[in-house]
């Protein structure tokens, strides 16, 4: 299985490294704050930051009836939204990328988006007949719902398969999670042969992705499990710093492998079954994000978590922004932006690399 | 920060799916509207047939008929829009048809206090009377709207009544949605195809199955289909060559009278104020000597 891995050099973690990467953060955090203000003024209303200023600092009685609803219910959902998913997929991105000491790995690698597709795939077609009871019964939660649980589940019966004897085995979690990822695809065939047109449709659409129906219960019920994987961040960066060096390595410097390995599969696991809920599947953010930031401050994931973080929610924020106005008053699906841009810039990255270095960046 | 809080909660509020979602027409409306947003096709082609065109300030993507809607702003697909693109063109009035969504725009765009209307369309013609009224209902235009509606059921009562006269031995349509690759995508029962054919006196050769599904050469073949009815894209028809070429129409009685239709996508399967024309039109392809001229 060596193979499927790739060399990471960590990079001498001195002074520089260390004020590079703190530098680094002041520069995400300032991105992702003018990202948020673009977001919160920026839409195909005329409702714009001086609104916004009247309505944080309760004055929204000066305030006309449809302003103060896009401000509500519109964009400060939507950016909140941005920001946790965008979080979510970037440090999500991230960790994956240091368990598996693979550059590509995204979280799908876990199955969670796979299981995630599956089940709301299902919740689409089969929400009108034989799961109509428990559509009724949890409305607009229904799919979000149903993705959420897809996606652990799948992660779980993977995380069963790959692990023996205590030990959980990342080849054969990739391995496994190749041959599940095709029979969820199978199953995801069956039901779309099933499927209406109008059902087809919102497949699609799914699949595409997009912040659209943010409202704050939405925001609300998937800040839990961003806040874990973001919080988990000073808890694993050292091993997974350490565990570039493979596992037996990382062992014998005192770190307790397969205790970490459980905690980022499932921190992650969480936090993207909930993304890919409440935003359906967005790529690219996961891997481009943590890409660029290991070119500027090294792979040391002390900087690179909470970087892929901050960068993560500034990306997907400008993304939506650009989705909500480019086409208005239609909206495009984000997925679409944030491939478009991510795409080029993965390929220019690794284009602008010549030789043996180009992935080595790492 | 308090009133952060206080309207965080309302908009939970907001974000609960709201009660009866399928709203009936008599919910919310505004005879004065002057700057509507229609959604969906039907919604829009009645709109138009009421001659309130120029009180439509934007349409969904699924209106695409009279032509004219193409210079309205469009607010994307119907089952995917966009709440603040929507209020963006400062509407007075929404129009829908069951099926518009999501919900969640939905309820933001009637929590912004402009009324919203939903226009229950099954595909039936029975049905379309009363989704014209009740579009008129909520423009303003009931006089205009029950002409037009009771003009459509009398001549969906010619149409029935021309249709029971016909001979005994009715056509066996199969109604193609796509021939892509030479893969079969027949509408079965259960389908706006299957309920014109119906109406224009044919019989739906795909009964065996429901909704639009793909069929295998042998299941067409089977289906012993004495026309095929296709949907013309565009300028450029199917050439009935090119039909009958396929393996699983040569040996059918619609290859051997080389019958082939085709008409235009939302005119047959729209179920609007056009649908007796297509209806009409669809029953003279099929018997042209009930229907000299």
């Amino acid at each position: 299985m060596k193979s499927l891995t790739l060399p990471f050099h960590l990079g001498e973690d001195n002074g520089d490294r260390s004020r590079l990467g703190m530098a680094m953060l002041v520069v995400l955090t300032l991105l992702l704050v003018i990202a948020c203000l673009i977001s919160l003024g920026s839409g195909p209303t005329g409702a714009d930051l001086g609104h916004l200023w009247l309505y944080l600092t309760g004055r929204s009685a000066e305030l006309a009836v449809q302003e103060r609803v896009v401000l509500e219910a519109v964009r400060l959902p939507r950016t909140a939204l941005g920001v946790l998913v965008g979080a979510g997929l970037g440090v999500s991105g991230a960790m994956m990328q240091g368990l598996f000491r693979n550059p590509l790995a995204d979280p799908g690698i876990v199955g969670v988006t796979s299981g995630a597709a599956l089940f709301a795939v299902a919740g689409i077609v089969l929400g009108a007949s034989v799961l109509a009871p428990v559509s009724m019964l949890l409305g607009s939660h229904f799919l979000p719902l149903m993705a959420f649980l897809g996606g652990l589940l799948n992660t779980w019966v993977l995380y069963l398969i790959a692990t023996r004897d205590g030990e959980t085995s990342t080849s054969k979690l990739i391995l496994s999670g190749i041959a599940v990822g095709a029979l969820s695809l199978a199953a995801m065939g069956l039901l779309i042969f099933m499927a209406d047109d109008r059902q087809l449709r919102d497949i699609t659409f799914w699949n595409l992705g997009s912040l659209g129906g943010a409202t704050f219960t939405r925001v609300l019920s998937i800040l839990p499990f961003v806040a874990v994987v973001t919080g988990i961040i000073p808890f694993v960066a050292r091993g997974l710093d350490a565990l570039i060096l493979g596992d037996a390595a990382a062992f014998h410097m005192g770190i307790p492998v397969q205790r970490l390995k459980r905690l980022v599969i499932l921190a992650v696991a969480a936090a993207c079954g909930a993304t890919v809920a409440v935003a359906g599947s967005i790529g690219f953010v996961g891997i481009v994000v943590p890409h660029l930031l290991r070119l500027v401050i090294g792979p040391s994931h002390r900087f690179l978590l909470p970087g892929s973080a901050l960068g993560g929610a500034a990306l997907l924020l400008i993304a939506d922004s650009v989705a909500r106005t480019i086409v208005s008053p239609a909206e495009l699906p984000i997925g679409i932006i944030t491939a478009l841009f991510g795409a080029p810039v993965f390929l220019m990255l690794l284009l602008g690399r010549k030789g043996g270095a180009g992935m080595g960046g790492l | 920060m308090q009133a952060f809080l206080k309207t965080g909660f309302l908009a939970l509020l907001l974000a609960a799916p709201l009660p009866g979602a399928a709203a009936f027409a008599s919910d919310g409306q505004n005879p004065k509207a002057q700057r509507i947003v229609s959604i969906g096709g039907t919604v829009t082609e009645i709109l138009y047939a009421l001659g309130a065109e120029d009180r439509i300030v934007a349409v969904d993507s699924t209106s695409s008929y009279p032509p004219g809607t193409r210079g309205k702003a469009d607010v994307g697909y119907m089952r995917a829009l966009s709440a603040e693109g929507i209020l963006g063109k400062t509407p007075d009035l929404i129009l829908t048809e069951d099926g518009a969504g999501p919900p969640d725009a939905l309820s933001i765009l009637k929590a912004s206090e402009i009324p919203v209307v939903t226009i229950d369309t099954p595909p039936e013609g029975s049905a379309i009377a009363k989704k014209i009224r009740d579009v008129g209902h909520a423009v303003g235009l009931d006089d205009k709207a029950a002409v037009l509606a009771d003009k459509t059921d009398r001549d969906l009562k010619a149409l029935s009544e021309t249709v029971a006269k016909l001979p005994e031995k009715r056509k066996r349509v199969l109604f193609v949605l796509s021939l892509a690759g030479g893969r079969i995508m027949a509408g079965g029962k259960e389908t706006e195809a299957a309920a014109i054919i119906e109406m224009a006196g044919g019989i739906n050769a795909a009964d065996g199955i429901s909704g639009y599904k793909p069929l295998t050469d042998e299941a067409v073949i089977g289906a012993r289909p004495d026309v095929i009815l296709v949907m013309q894209s565009g300028n450029h028809g199917v050439k009935p060559d090119e039909v009958f070429a396929l393996p699983a129409f040569q040996s059918t009685p619609a290859a051997a009278t080389r019958s082939l239709i085709q008409m235009d996508g939302l005119l047959l399967l729209g179920f609007g104020p056009r649908t007796p024309e297509a209806g009409r039109a669809l029953a003279a392809h099929l018997y042209p000597e009930a229907f000299p001229g």
